[in-house]
């Protein structure tokens, strides 16, 4: 059954478009032409910057700010551990039962787990 | 596509709490029926809540010079229809407006517009168009527009608040587009591959259950060539 298992070769394939698409990002985007400027600023503080150089002042601060930087991005890999933790818990859980399905149904047939055998 | 706090007028932050509201209401509904349906599905929706949560956390460089993040909204509009995502999303938002100042509980409504409601519809749309031409190219579709769409309705909801001076609306959308598109397209196509290999996953481990959804086509041929060869 071709469809059941999937071909490894295009789950590689897959993971590695990711990695070149990564890849590409770094190498073709342009240098930031002021010396002091950051590479990658994310686009929302760009938006916000463009908004604020308007004039525009926002009415409502965050209650909460991470103090800096450092403490700002440790919160978001928090949240990314958060996420990649449930949702490592929630496959394995239905890797699991798929598997304690599978045996409980070679158990449960005629001849149990010794059916396999061709005929 | 965060709106930063305090940067929508207030009566568009009432309007947008407003519209998202019945939303995320309804979504959170369809979300404690499903769970109750089956252990599997009460593990398959919290996949889809932590593949947003891990996902909308990591901002990633992009051709353009900037970086932003992919919403990860698409796979659970395609697993359980969208308005689960309304839900699942104000979640995530939430916890990044309260924790991380990133968005805002003024602009919350607005946020959980774009991306817990309008993207994971957008996405589905796709889905449902592409379905026909294979599980595959319609999983990769709805994780592409769910994102892309999401940043495209954000410059959008910007624009109406800070429309151009000289050119009105449309000049300020074509400003914030020019920021947000570009920089999306990338990691939209790379969210759609991850799409991908997340149900080709699940494929392997849920079979049963994405068959009876219409999300993946039953293995039929293989088994009936079985019988017809004994």
């Amino acid at each position: 059954m071709p469809n059941q298992r999937p071909q490894t070769w295009i789950t590689v394939a897959l993971i590695a478009a990711v990695i070149a698409i990564f890849a590409l990002s770094f190498t073709l985007a342009p240098k930031p032409t002021e010396p002091d400027s950051e590479a990658f600023t994310g686009t929302d503080s760009v938006v916000t910057q463009v908004i604020e150089d308007e004039g525009y002042e926002p009415w409502f601060s965050p209650i909460f700010e991470p103090g800096s930087g450092e403490i700002e991005s440790g919160l978001f890999a928090l949240q990314a551990a958060l996420g990649a933790g449930l949702l490592g818990f929630a496959l394995g859980n239905l890797r699991g039962r798929s598997s304690a399905r599978k045996q409980f149904a070679a158990d449960a047939a005629p001849g149990g787990t010794t059916q396999s055998t061709p005929s | 596509m965060h709106i930063a706090e305090g940067f929508l007028p207030a009566a568009q932050c009432v309007a947008w709490y407003a519209v998202a509201t019945p939303f995320v209401v309804h979504g959170a509904r369809q979300c404690i029926k499903e769970a109750r349906k089956s252990p599997e599905n009460k593990m398959l929706l919290a996949a889809a809540g932590a593949f947003t949560f891990v996902l909308s956390a990591i901002k990633l460089p992009s051709v353009s010079g900037s970086s932003s993040h992919p919403t990860g909204t698409g796979a659970g509009a395609v697993l359980f229809r969208p308005p689960v995502m309304a839900f699942l999303g104000t979640v995530v938002l939430l916890f990044q407006a309260l924790l991380l100042a990133h968005g805002g509980i003024t602009t919350l409504g607005a946020n959980v517009f774009s991306m817990a409601i309008a993207g994971p519809w957008i996405g589905y749309g796709a889905y449902r168009l592409l379905r026909r031409f294979g599980s595959s190219a319609a999983i990769f579709a709805a994780m592409f527009c769910a994102n892309f769409s999401t940043y495209c309705v954000t410059s959008l909801q910007l624009a109406l608040a800070h429309p151009d001076p000289v050119s009105g609306f449309w000049g300020a959308a074509a400003k914030f587009l020019a920021v947000f598109a570009i920089t999306q397209i990338p990691l939209a196509i790379a969210e759609g591959f991850v799409g991908v290999l997340l149900f080709r996953f699940l494929g392997t481990v849920v079979r049963p259950q994405l068959e009876a959804r219409g999300i993946l086509d039953p293995v039929v041929p293989a088994t009936t060539k079985q019988t017809a060869d004994a």
